[in-house]
């Protein structure tokens, strides 16, 4: 599964190793490293964060490890979301109430993370593009079909993005 | 001697006719010797011998051509070897489905400009093609003068496609392509194309995507994939707002007329299509992506529709049946 890291570590050669080796250890496939160096605690250690992928029955082992060598961990969390998307809705989304449309599409293996929505005049239909983000493609998949139903009740018009890879 | 029918006089067929008296030379230095032997509309015709510039001028001084012999017994009983089909497009197949039908039964080629008898009749009359050992050409059908179908059927024999994504409708691209660029609403771009002649009186046609479904069926069934018009989901651009263009921008998206065919669904709707894409092509342009399993994807784009490029078309039809060394 793919977590994020995020460790605390003093600003010195030799460091961030500390925190690699036991990774590979475990089997880790470190994803991505960020150095956040803007973002230095008040006892100027800097914030990294780490993608991996690691096998879920390890990472309590792998903390525990990190832990006794004395690394300060500030977060692990599982990557929820993989996927994204972003669709167009065109309609009277905030008279079809917008609320139900977001908890609808919450209360499935999604979330809404972002939502822009642009009203020229009262009475006219309203624009919004919605994000939705899930934990892979398929999930993500079925919830753009769910909120394609919803819309079609509400008769709110929805723009998918045209694949990438159409297939 | 390759003895040409030409039925349907219209925009289409008067303009195959000119191209083939301007370039006659080319024509024939490819193809060998043509001859028009008969043309027809809807209701009056000529053939024997005549010269190509006078019936041209007949029926652009008269609307109408000398003769009162119909398209049907041309069609049934006269001697040709190709039946240049260029009559308009109706959803049941119309006449222009008789023509054809009647014609590859004779064991004639055909060359169409007609969407109708394709969509209501794809596989039957590609069958009765086989079976008598001729030809159907049907490039005109879809994208204009793009060389869509032959790119598929021929250039892309080798490879699976696995799906096309398009824009079909000139028409409709127009519109979205203005509503982008000025931010003007629907209704006055609309308008702006219809006094254009981009548009028609009635653009009901084009805008609830039912052209772009018609010419998408007959793309897909071309790929492999077997559909009817009743299969395609269609959503026209009626709906969309110059708000939607300004908020799709900010997130570097614009909107066009999509028409997708892949094996789990075969649709046309607007969708968001990203701005740096190829899709996001302006004006009365058409494009066509086919994605393949070795070629990975191929890109077309040009003008999908006009007299001359849908004649262009044809003619590429007629030499692609005739030309040496094929």
């Amino acid at each position: 599964m793919l977590i994020t890291l995020i460790v605390e570590l003093e600003d010195k050669p030799g460091q961030l190793v500390r925190v690699l080796e036991p990774i590979s250890k475990f089997g880790g496939n470190i994803v991505g490293i960020v150095h956040q160096r803007g973002k230095k605690t008040p006892l100027k250690r800097v914030p990294v964060e780490i993608s991996l992928k690691i096998d879920k029955r390890k990472i309590e082992r792998l903390l525990k490890k990190l832990k006794e060598d004395g690394i300060i961990i500030r977060s692990c969390d599982e990557e929820k979301f993989l996927a994204t998307t972003s669709l167009l809705l065109i309609g009277h989304i905030i008279h079809t109430d917008l609320s139900d449309t977001i908890r609808k599409v919450d209360s499935s293996d999604a979330e809404c993370v972002e939502l822009h929505v642009s009203m020229p005049r009262a009475k006219e239909p309203s624009t919004a593009m919605l994000t939705i983000s899930a934990r892979n493609s398929e999930e993500l998949q079925e919830t753009v079909k769910k909120l394609k139903e919803i819309c079609r009740e509400k008769e709110i018009l929805v723009l998918e993005p045209i694949n990438e890879d159409i297939v | 001697m390759i003895k040409i029918a030409l039925v349907g006089f219209g925009t289409v067929g008067q303009s195959f006719l000119e191209i083939l008296i301007n370039k006659r030379g080319l024509v024939e230095e490819l193809v060998g010797k043509v001859k028009v032997v008969a043309i027809a509309d809807s209701k009056s015709s000529i053939s024997g011998d005549f010269k190509l510039n006078y019936a041209l001028d007949y029926k652009r001084g008269k609307g109408k051509l000398p003769e009162k012999r119909s398209a049907s017994e041309i069609v049934e009983n006269d001697d040709f070897d190709v039946l240049v089909e260029a009559t308009h497009t109706k959803l049941d197949g119309g006449d222009g489905l008789r023509y054809i039908k009647t014609a590859l039964k004779r064991g004639r080629h055909v060359v169409t400009s007609n969407k109708g008898p394709l969509v209501v009749a794809f596989h039957e009359l590609i069958k009765l093609a086989e079976k008598n050992d001729v030809r159907l050409m049907y490039e005109a059908t879809v994208g204009g003068a793009m060389p869509v179908i032959r790119i598929a059927r021929k250039y892309l024999a080798s490879c699976k496609i696995l799906g096309a994504i398009g824009i079909l409708n000139g028409t409709c691209n127009y519109i979205l392509s203005r509503m982008e660029d000025e931010r003007m609403p629907y209704t006055q771009v609309l308008k702006e194309a219809q006094e254009l002649g981009i548009a028609e009186p009635d653009p009901s046609f084009d805008v609830d995507g039912i052209d772009a479904a018609i010419k998408l069926v007959i793309l897909s069934n071309t790929i492999g994939i077997k559909t009817r018009f009743e299969d395609v989901e269609i959503e026209g651009i009626t709906r969309i707002s110059p708000e939607a263009f300004e908020v799709a921008s900010q997130k570097g998206y614009t909107i066009r007329l999509i028409a997708e065919s892949k094996k789990e669904c075969i649709r046309v709707a607007p969708r968001l299509v990203p701005l740096s894409h190829p899709m996001a092509i302006k004006g009365t342009m058409n494009a066509v992506m086919f994605k393949t399993d070795t070629a990975g994807e191929i890109f077309l784009a040009g003008r999908g529709a006009g007299g001359y490029e849908t004649a262009t078309a044809m003619l590429s039809d007629l030499m692609e049946i005739y030309a040496r060394g094929n």
